[in-house]
Parts: C-alpha cells; sequence; structure tokens
C-alpha cells in the first residue's frame, strides 16, 4: 500500500519462527523504569487522525470502540490507547505516516488516506470513551494490541482486543471462561456492521477486570 | 481506599508511606502499578496478576514505524516553534535509545512534552497559577539516528505543585515517550534533572522504590554537551525493557548482525 517499507518480504510465521530471535542476555544495560503518562499530555500526543487507522480508501473497515474504566467502573476521561496490529494479508505492517507534519507549517497533517500503518494513537473522551476505524486483522492474529496510559497508572498496561478468534486460540484458551471473555469485543448491531464493542476495565472484581498481559 | 479518604493527607503521611515501602520492589526497574503514596494509582492498577506471554507472537514482535514524513526538524527544537523566544535556561537533553541487549534502537520516535520554565503546562486542565509563556507549548519530537541518539533543545521546566497531597510538588521532569522495534518494547517515562531537592518527596518518582533503578530516571549534566554563551546540556540515555525481534531474511545474518553491533 505504501511505498516506504524497510522490512523484509518475508514474514515468520508466529510461533516457530527461526528469524526471530527474541534476545535478553543478562549482561544487558539495566532497562529504564516506566513512569505514568501524567494528566497533560493532551497538547502534545494525540493526533489528527490517530484513531483513522483504515485507510480512507479501503473498501472494507472495522470500527472497534468502548470505554475505559477505573475500580468503580467510573469513566477514565485522561487515558490514551494505542493500537497496533497485523494487517488482513497478516503482515506486521512497516509504512510510516502515522503522525504526519506539514513541512512548510509544521502543523500536523492527518494520515494520507491510503497507507495502512497499523497503528493507532486515541485519547478516552471526557466519557472515557475511545473509537478506533481499522482493518480487520489476519486470521492467524485476530486481535488488535491495545496499551493503555492514564494518570494513576505507573506502568503502561498491554492487552490484546480479539475480533471474532477461532475457538482454540493459545491465549484465550488457556484463560477461565470468564476471563477470556474480558479480550474478546462483543459483535454489535448484526452481521452488515463491522463494528465491535470492547470496554478495559482497569480495576474489577475476578470476572470483570481485563485481562492484561505481561511479555517476556 | 486512599482517595475515599474525607481529608487531604499531609507529606508527613505520604512520607511514611513511601518510606514503609522503599525497596519492596525487590529490585525491579519498573514501579508497582498498585503504590498507595500516589494514591490515583488507587482505582487505576489491576488487581489480578499479569497473564504472562513467552512466546509474544510476529506482530507483537513489530512495532510502527515512523519516518521523514512524521517529523519535522524543527520538531526537536522546543525553543523555535514560535514566533519569539520562551523564558528559562535553555537546555540540550541527548542520549541513546537502546534495547536491553545493549543494541541502538535507529530511527525509531522520541517524542517529549513538558511544563514551562515556571511550571505550567500549556493544556486547558491545567490549574496552577503560574504564567503561560506565548513562545512555548513543551512539545517535540524526533527520531533516532543509526546509533540510537536523539537530542532536544528546549528550556528547563520547572517544579510545580499538584493535587495528590498538602503541598504536593513534582521535581522539575520532562516526559518521554519511547517506540523499540517492537510494540511490547513501549516506554512512557519521566526524565528528571541531577540534585533536584524534591526527589525525596515525590510519589511518582519514589513509586520506583530501588534506589539504582531511581537513579536511572534522573540525567546527567555533562558540561562538554553544554554550548558556549547557549545553552546546557544533559545527557540520558534510555533502555527499554521487554522482548526485541531482529527482523532479517534468515537467522544467519541476524548473528551476524548482533555480532557486528557487539563490537
Amino acid at each position: 500500500m505504501s511505498t516506504v517499507d524497510r522490512r523484509p518480504s518475508t514474514v515468520p510465521a508466529p510461533a516457530s519462527a527461526p528469524s526471530t530471535s527474541v534476545s535478553a542476555p543478562a549482561s544487558g544495560p539495566a532497562p529504564t523504569p516506566s513512569q505514568t503518562v501524567g494528566p497533560f499530555f493532551g497538547h502534545a500526543l494525540p493526533l489528527t487522525g490517530g484513531g483513522d487507522v483504515a485507510p480512507r480508501s479501503a473498501p472494507e473497515t472495522v470500527t472497534l470502540h468502548g470505554r475505559v474504566l477505573d475500580g468503580r467502573g467510573e469513566p477514565v476521561p485522561d487515558a490514551l490507547l494505542e493500537f497496533w496490529q497485523a494487517g488482513p494479508d497478516g503482515r506486521p505492517p512497516a509504512a510510516p505516516g502515522s503522525m504526519r507534519r506539514d513541512h512548510s507549517t509544521g502543523r500536523d497533517a492527518g494520515r494520507d488516506g491510503v497507507t495502512f500503518t497499523g497503528w493507532g494513537r486515541v485519547p478516552t473522551d471526557a466519557d472515557g470513551h475511545y473509537t478506533v476505524r481499522t482493518l480487520r486483522p489476519p486470521a492467524a492474529a485476530p486481535y488488535v494490541g491495545v496499551l493503555l496510559f492514564a494518570r494513576g497508572l505507573l506502568h503502561h498496561l498491554y492487552t490484546r482486543a480479539y475480533l471474532d478468534p477461532a475457538a482454540d486460540d493459545a491465549l484465550l484458551a488457556s484463560l477461565p471462561g470468564e476471563r477470556r471473555a474480558t479480550l474478546v469485543a462483543t459483535h454489535e448491531g448484526g452481521e452488515a456492521h463491522r463494528v465491535y464493542r470492547f470496554d478495559l476495565r482497569i480495576q474489577g472484581d475476578d470476572a470483570q477486570e481485563t485481562v492484561f498481559l505481561d511479555f517476556r | 481506599m486512599a482517595d475515599t479518604q474525607p481529608t487531604t493527607p499531609d507529606q508527613k503521611s505520604i512520607d511514611a508511606a513511601m518510606a514503609a515501602l522503599a525497596g519492596s520492589g525487590n529490585g525491579a526497574a519498573h514501579p508497582s502499578r498498585a503504590y498507595p503514596p500516589y494514591r490515583s494509582t488507587a482505582l487505576r492498577h489491576p488487581r489480578q496478576r499479569l497473564v504472562v506471554v513467552e512466546d509474544p507472537e510476529a506482530v507483537e514482535l513489530t512495532g510502527p514505524v515512523f519516518g521523514v514524513t512524521d517529523v519535522t526538524a524543527l520538531d526537536s527544537d522546543l525553543t523555535r516553534q514560535h514566533t519569539g523566544e520562551p523564558i528559562g535556561e535553555r537546555i540540550t537533553v541527548s542520549g541513546r535509545v537502546l534495547d536491553r541487549a545493549g543494541r541502538p534502537v535507529r530511527q525509531q520516535l522520541v517524542e517529549i512534552w513538558q511544563a514551562n520554565a515556571a511550571g505550567r503546562y500549556a493544556h486547558q486542565r491545567e490549574q496552577h497559577p503560574a504564567p503561560l509563556d506565548p513562545h512555548f507549548t513543551g512539545a517535540g519530537r524526533c527520531l533516532t539516528d543509526d546509533q540510537g541518539r536523539y537530542s532536544f533543545t528546549t528550556v528547563k521546566p520547572g517544579p510545580y505543585p499538584w493535587g495528590n497531597h498538602l503541598n504536593a510538588w513534582r521535581p522539575a521532569h520532562i516526559h518521554f515517550s519511547v517506540f523499540g522495534t517492537a510494540f511490547t518494547q513501549r516506554l512512557v517515562t519521566q526524565m528528571y534533572f541531577p540534585g533536584d531537592p524534591l526527589f525525596g518527596y515525590d510519589p511518582i518518582m519514589q513509586s520506583v522504590t530501588d534506589a539504582a533503578a531511581r537513579e536511572r530516571l534522573v540525567a546527567a549534566y555533562v558540561h562538554d554537551l553544554s554550548e558556549s554563551e547557549f545553552s546546557l546540556g544533559f545527557q540520558w540515555d534510555i533502555v527499554l525493557d521487554g522482548p526485541a525481534a531482529t527482523w532479517t531474511e534468515n537467522a544467519e545474518d541476524s548473528r551476524n548482525t548482533e555480532q557486528g553491533e557487539n563490537r
């Protein structure tokens, strides 16, 4: 879709790819600690078209939306969400252009309308709600990766919003039923509507709280 | 829970709570998401254990790519985004972004945001009655170079009060948002300035309960990075946690690349 692509065209299979090496030698430098995004990112991080991950030219899109809720079930109006996913062809995108700037004015210029970058960023509104319009992720990785930042959250949280997952998905199958449901977006409005609801409950009792993931 | 208390706690009670938790992270770099002295964590941390994913999928070992379309040259100079010069001590902040194997993170996005020299953010919900600076927005971005280096020119932010407890003040800091080669390496954090007397009073900084890890949030003043009659130089390297993948055509290339970088 884009003319600029820095990654090889061969994408390894998710689980067994020999060319994907994950390295964490004990001798490596110590990581920089996380700190909260705080309340005052609104003049710096949100982007024009940050939630319009699907190019305007795309014939078929899906919409993922929902609310971020705290331990009392109250909306979180000062959260920032980021989204990352593979395209319908199964490839992780490798094109820039998520946050284009106008080079003559320096202003936020929005996306170019044809490039799928796979990445989105959306602040929650006053009611804790977000919307992202994107392309359907592939059947082999049928989810949108979601990163959650917020005031009061000292270290971001990562989860997956699954759209119509297979019954044998490895992560989902490893979870107890009621927790599994927190990772599966709810299809809304009938077959013709490709709208999915995905709420993030930062804190709740066992069945309510969204499953968050820790990558090693 | 802490923030249901009718009265706002004083510094002394926050100090005691911080002291009780000092060193409690067993040397972990990252703060516990449940850190009662920072009261807003009370309803905003999961109670359940995170589910460990030992084998991230291919898409999670990659991340968004940014390029020349996304960043202009002026974006890294926060003192030149308006028609006039901002008030404050002009500084440069530079360093490298590395993964936990010590490899540079190349051509990747670094974003910063901060208060102005008086400790005021250009943000509508900011209540601190310090002056806004019409010549300072306080947001910047750049791409790292092939050694993983980033550099910003800005003014030193001021400390500012906040509502966590009575007489609560944040030490001066610059917020950083950093991407790795994998989305699972993502980091948002805050950089502090050396020798700030507010460190010990601040529950956000002290939420990193390991002293050595906390020290890694503090930039170094490096005189050689200061520019004569222009700016003071600070250096701060960032090391991303989380799994990093090396994407190449085959494993042989991957090994060669890593050996090359270790020289």
